[in-house]
């Protein structure tokens, strides 16, 4: 008996040790900054406390029994094997515990699937393995990628504070405002969860899901996919920033502006030619950021899932199809339509790249007018 | 096998089979649990009739419209308009854009889906363009027609329905006529 | 099969001419319940290495931050395989091999009521696991979408190694549905006379409606498996929005099957440990009857409450609200049978032999998993566990600190009655505290970890993380090795040891316990006279 108190003390101070540690990780649910995420927080200890007393309670009896009516103190086990009373006591009282657990449960519940009197609605849409992001009453839309490096994934740097939780375009929404998520996915079921928030929900291929939360407070709040969608599953973060109403609408005129701008341009750099090396660099960038996944760093694809690029007869001689299949992707496959993601010079780059690294070397240049005039047939 | 063990294990084999039937017994039986309560926000696939479109002038629900090509679909898919304030009971009727931006004929096939799921109940359609698949030849673009209300049992706490279509390329088998962009299908 | 005598030396003379045949065709050919009982058993024994050793993998690469050892696609099977050889592979197959060697004695039967399709019932099994394991090394890959498979994941999006997935299952799923069929008619035709239901040894009991829960569901994963493959190569789209079907349905059907499924792997375990307690405290089982009434409670209530799994799915108020409280009414029966074991311990004799160890620490640790369960049946509380390690914590304590335990709990306990040796009872002191400390370090911290919000399938994760996980993975190295002690015990009782007495165990009661240790090849030809 002795031997187990102390393993047991020995285990917990080496927990506790190693909790002062990781000072980083706290050890229980976040509460949240929205006051649903309070709720489920406190609906959470309840039970746990709960828990925790039944557990106190129930083991007590066990370890006083295991203590105490033992062979090797002589006593004579009694032979009682039933009492109705009992029984019926140790049935009734939990139905009670579980009826005063369920009332809190049920109002929270209700609180939280009320979409109604929203402010602000964003589309957001999972794909593998990115989410995008589309504000219904503005005309703002984006992708949202893991902007950790790929080196640090492979241990080859240091890896940065927001590892695995860093994106290059985050989802921006007022403080104080009822948002409205439509949520749902362009492949797999993915789903989209903001611990700080309170908010998971799937992203179901086809179907469309709500969700809502009114942030108190401005900050930045991190949450990442939470149903499993392929290989990357674990390397789709969300990263939301809460700004002020006056900021948030200063962002959003923004962007709003910078998207439209962007458009303009891209039909301006119709006319102009990327050199070689331009082409290349952009290109490479994007590889890296959108087809590497499937096709690899090194063009090789995985044989038998994603189909190699280094070497294949598409890359080598077929331009058109080439063209065709980035840009309108191949249905009944994984493979995307990135006409859709990518402006006209990033797939006019990505094609010269394909093209021309890993010894492919065809020396073909596409420049994104070709890409413009391959969208209209 | 023992005889008398025979009349058991015959009820627990026909038992089996039974429950396999019963796992596919589960595809129509979710359909119909869906329908009956607008559990995944599936609307019927057939068109509604005008009889409950009564206006109820003190109500307003906000409908919103969204388009979604799917992944590999390159066509661009919008709504004309994307919001419209209407009263249950009111027929109305937008348009989607559709154009087939690629240099082959496509067919489509848009899916709805409608949120809040129950709400899927008293969105009625009396014409959509998703009943049938929608045919494109290279380059051409498309006016589809959606024609509506909501039924005005709606119940009082749903003030805004959000209805998405996602339009999927189907292996045309069958290409159907192919409509112009002035071609009036529904009159 | 001519009449034979009880007396164990005649017996062991008429073996020689024909007793069990000799080397590998006994094996193979064997339609002996005790046979078939050892083969289950010791298949299940190697699965569950072989599912250990994915575990490994993965605590190998969650050691650390980054990418290490495998890559994402890889981790993917792992986590995968892993999960259906120890659900399919190892904690099934353990109950079913436990079945086989102890119903028939315990309710005085000769041999199970279908002896021959018994042996087919083990037999296909090798094959459909060796089917799922050579999946891995196809091009592309094994199956990498999780044991619970989703649509689409595991339709559109997955490679050819699913077909040979599909076809693993299914015969599995014979499998299953043969030994439960043979329960069934085992129970209800074979019991000696005066053995009535409610005199039969509550291990029986729990196996009885086991049998029922997996006639009633594995069908239904038959269905749901099968029409992944028609969605993927057949051109139906059950699960398919494009062609009017619903992602979701998949969960439905799933999970439909999966509740139970995960009930057909924890009720043998209550039979289990009110067959030790009562023996090591050498005082009757403390409310049989509402033991058994219980246990029928579970079994008919999990029925109603899959789609707990799927509150994130975005279901409507009152169907969350529904599954929420069905959910939440499971702790009612489960309770009473903790209150039960408690209660037979209560002002008992007790001594603490390594089965009682494990029984012991199945009530506590076992209950652990409940409190968590209880915890993600809240809804609002579950959008915050929904698919975080929170709840790989709960499900792996109530199956490892639960089925697995119990299933060590009953080989210590039976294996004298079985090899007619004591096994060594310092040896397996040693295995029980190694097991239950690293046990304990392996899977406590996952609820922290959970509860911090690191979701669970993935490979590489955030800083923050990283202590714990360094930690966890120790517990499960230390865990894995631990295994390695039983393993040794266990061969060592075969090989020899302390002889047994019939009896073997002061408390103990129930048909096994009267005849020699070991059990003859051939027990209770003539039945027994109950009491």
């Amino acid at each position: 008996m002795a031997k187990t108190s102390y393993l047991c003390w020995s285990l917990l101070t080496f927990l506790l040790a190693f909790s002062t540690q990781s000072a980083e990780m706290p050890l229980n649910m976040t509460q949240g900054v929205t006051e649903i995420s309070q709720q489920v927080y406190h609906l959470h200890m309840k039970i746990f406390y709960i828990c925790c007393a039944i557990g106190v309670a129930v083991f007590g009896v066990m370890f006083w029994s295991i203590i105490h009516h033992r062979k090797s103190k002589g006593v004579e086990p009694a032979q009682f094997h039933e009492s109705t009373k009992v029984e019926l006591l140790w049935t009734a009282l939990p139905v009670v515990i579980l009826i005063l657990m369920a009332i809190p449960a049920t109002q929270t519940l209700i609180a939280m699937e009320d979409t109604s009197e929203a402010d602000v609605t964003v589309l957001i849409t999972g794909s593998q393995w990115k989410w995008h992001y589309k504000y219904m009453d503005h005309k703002v839309e984006y992708y949202s990628l893991l902007a950790t490096p790929r080196k640090q994934i492979d241990n080859k740097l240091k890896k940065g504070d927001n590892y695995l939780l860093e994106v290059d375009r985050p989802l921006v929404i007022p403080t104080g405002k009822k948002v409205r998520f439509l949520v749902t996915s362009d492949d797999v079921i993915h789903s989209w969860w903001v611990p700080a928030f309170a908010v998971k929900k799937d992203a179901n291929p086809g179907f469309i899901n709500e969700a809502w939360t009114k942030v108190d407070h401005p900050g930045v709040y991190r949450g990442q996919c939470a149903e499993l969608c392929g290989k990357d599953h674990g390397f789709m973060p969300i990263v939301v920033i809460a700004k002020d109403q006056a900021d948030f609408d200063q962002w959003i005129a923004q962007e709003a502006a910078s998207q439209a701008a962007a458009k303009e341009a891209e039909q301006k750099l119709l006319a102009m030619n990327m050199s070689k090396e331009e082409l290349m660099a952009l290109g490479e960038k994007t590889y890296m950021g959108y087809c590497a996944a499937c096709h690899q760093p090194t063009g090789m694809g995985i044989p038998g899932v994603f189909p190699a690029l280094k070497g294949s007869k598409m890359a080598l001689e077929d331009l058109p199809g080439h063209i065709n299949i980035v840009l309108n992707g191949k249905t009944g496959t994984a493979m995307q339509a990135f006409g859709k993601q990518l402006s006209l010079s990033e797939i006019a780059a990505v094609i010269t790249y394909e093209r021309n690294a890993w010894d492919n070397n065809t020396g073909d240049l596409v420049q994104a007018a070709d890409i413009a005039k391959a969208q209209k047939p | 096998m023992a005889l008398k063990h025979q009349p058991i294990v015959v009820k627990l084999c026909l038992l089996t089979a039974a429950m396999f039937g019963f796992g596919y017994a589960l595809v129509p039986l979710y359909d119909v649990f869906c329908d009956l309560t607008g559990l995944n926000g599936k609307t019927s696939s057939m068109a509604a009739t005008a009889e409950a479109a009564i206006p109820d002038k003190k109500r307003e629900v906000l409908v919103e419209f969204i388009a979604r090509p799917n992944n590999n679909m390159p066509w661009v898919f919008e709504p004309v308009v994307h919001k419209l304030r209407v009263h249950p009971g009111e027929i109305h009727r937008i348009d989607y854009l559709a154009h087939n931006i690629t240099g082959r004929a496509m067919t489509a096939q848009a899916v709805p889906s409608v949120s809040p799921g129950q709400a899927a109940l008293y969105f009625n359609k009396m014409e959509c363009f998703c009943f049938t698949q929608q045919h494109l030849t290279a380059g051409q673009q498309l006016l589809m027609p959606l024609q509506f209300y909501v039924d005005p049992a709606l119940p009082e706490q749903f003030s805004t329905i959000t209805l998405s279509y996602t339009l999927y390329e189907v292996e045309a088998a069958t290409p159907v006529t192919a409509q112009t962009a002035t071609g009036d299908n529904n009159e | 099969m001519s009449t034979v005598t009880t007396d164990p030396h005649a017996h062991a003379e008429h073996e020689h001419h024909h007793g069990p045949a000799k080397g590998l065709k006994r094996w193979l050919y064997t339609t002996n319940h005790k046979d078939i009982g050892t083969l289950y058993l010791l298949f299940a024994l190697t699965m569950f290495f072989i599912g250990g050793a994915m575990a490994m993998v993965i605590r190998a690469e969650l050691f650390q931050p980054g990418l290490q050892i495998v890559q994402p696609d890889f981790f993917n099977q792992m986590t995968t395989v892993h999960g259906l050889i120890m659900v399919f592979g190892a904690v099934m197959p353990a109950f079913t091999g436990l079945a086989n060697w102890l119903v028939p004695m315990m309710i005085g039967a000769p041999d199970m009521a279908l002896p021959r399709m018994n042996n087919w019932s083990f037999w296909i099994l090798p094959f459909a696991f060796s089917i799922l394991l050579l999946s891995l090394f196809m091009e592309g890959g094994g199956p990498g979408f999780g044991w619970t498979f989703y649509a689409p994941l595991s339709t559109t999006y997955s490679s050819d190694s699913t077909a040979l997935f599909v076809f693993s299952v299914h015969i599995m799923g014979i499998s299953s549905i043969m030994g439960a069929i043979n329960v069934i008619v085992t129970i209800m035709n074979l019991r000696a006379p005066g053995m009535t239901y409610m005199k039969m040894p509550l291990f029986v009991w729990t196996w009885f409606i086991t049998a029922y829960l997996l006639i009633a569901v594995m069908p239904v994963l038959a269905g749901a498996v099968t029409m992944v493959l028609t969605d993927k190569y057949f051109g139906t789209s059950f699960f398919d929005a494009a062609g009017g079907g619903d992602p979701v349905l998949f969960q439905h059907i799933f999970w439909f099957f999966g509740h139970p499924e995960v009930y057909i792997m924890i009720l043998p375990a209550f039979g289990i440990v009110s067959s030790i307690v009562p023996t090591f405290a050498r005082k009757p089982l403390f409310g049989y009857a509402s033991m058994v009434y219980a246990t029928s409670s579970i079994a008919l209530l999990s029925f109603l409450v899959w789609a707990h799994h799927m509150f994130t799915t975005g279901m409507p108020v009152f169907a969350e609200l529904f599954f929420m409280y069905c959910t939440m009414l499971i702790a009612v029966p489960t309770g009473v049978k903790v209150f039960n074991w408690v209660a037979t311990m209560w002002r008992g004799a007790m001594t603490f032999e390594v089965p009682m160890m494990f029984a012991l620490a199945f009530i506590v640790l076992f209950t652990i998993g409940g409190f968590s369960g209880l915890m993600l049946a809240i809804t609002p509380a579950d959008f915050q566990y929904h698919d975080t390690y929170f709840v790989v914590a709960h499900f792996h304590y109530v199956l490892v600190t639960g089925a697995i335990f119990s299933i060590m709990a009953a080989a210590y306990y039976w294996l004298p009655k079985w090899t007619g040796h004591m096994y060594d009872e310092t040896l397996g002191q040693w295995h029980f505290w190694c097991s239950l400390i690293s046990v304990n370090v392996l899977f406590f911290p996952m609820h922290f970890v959970g509860l911090a919000g690191m979701p669970r399938r993935i490979p590489d994760y955030a800083l923050q993380f990283a202590d714990f996980n360094a930690l966890i993975s120790i517990g499960g190295f230390a865990f894995g090795l631990s295994q390695l002690l039983f393993v040794w015990l266990v061969v060592k009782c075969i090989k020899g040891g302390e002889k047994a007495t019939d009896q073997v165990w002061e408390g103990a009661e129930g048909l096994e316990w009267t005849i020699p240790s070991p059990a003859p090849y051939h027990s209770f030809t003539t039945p027994p006279q109950i009491k």
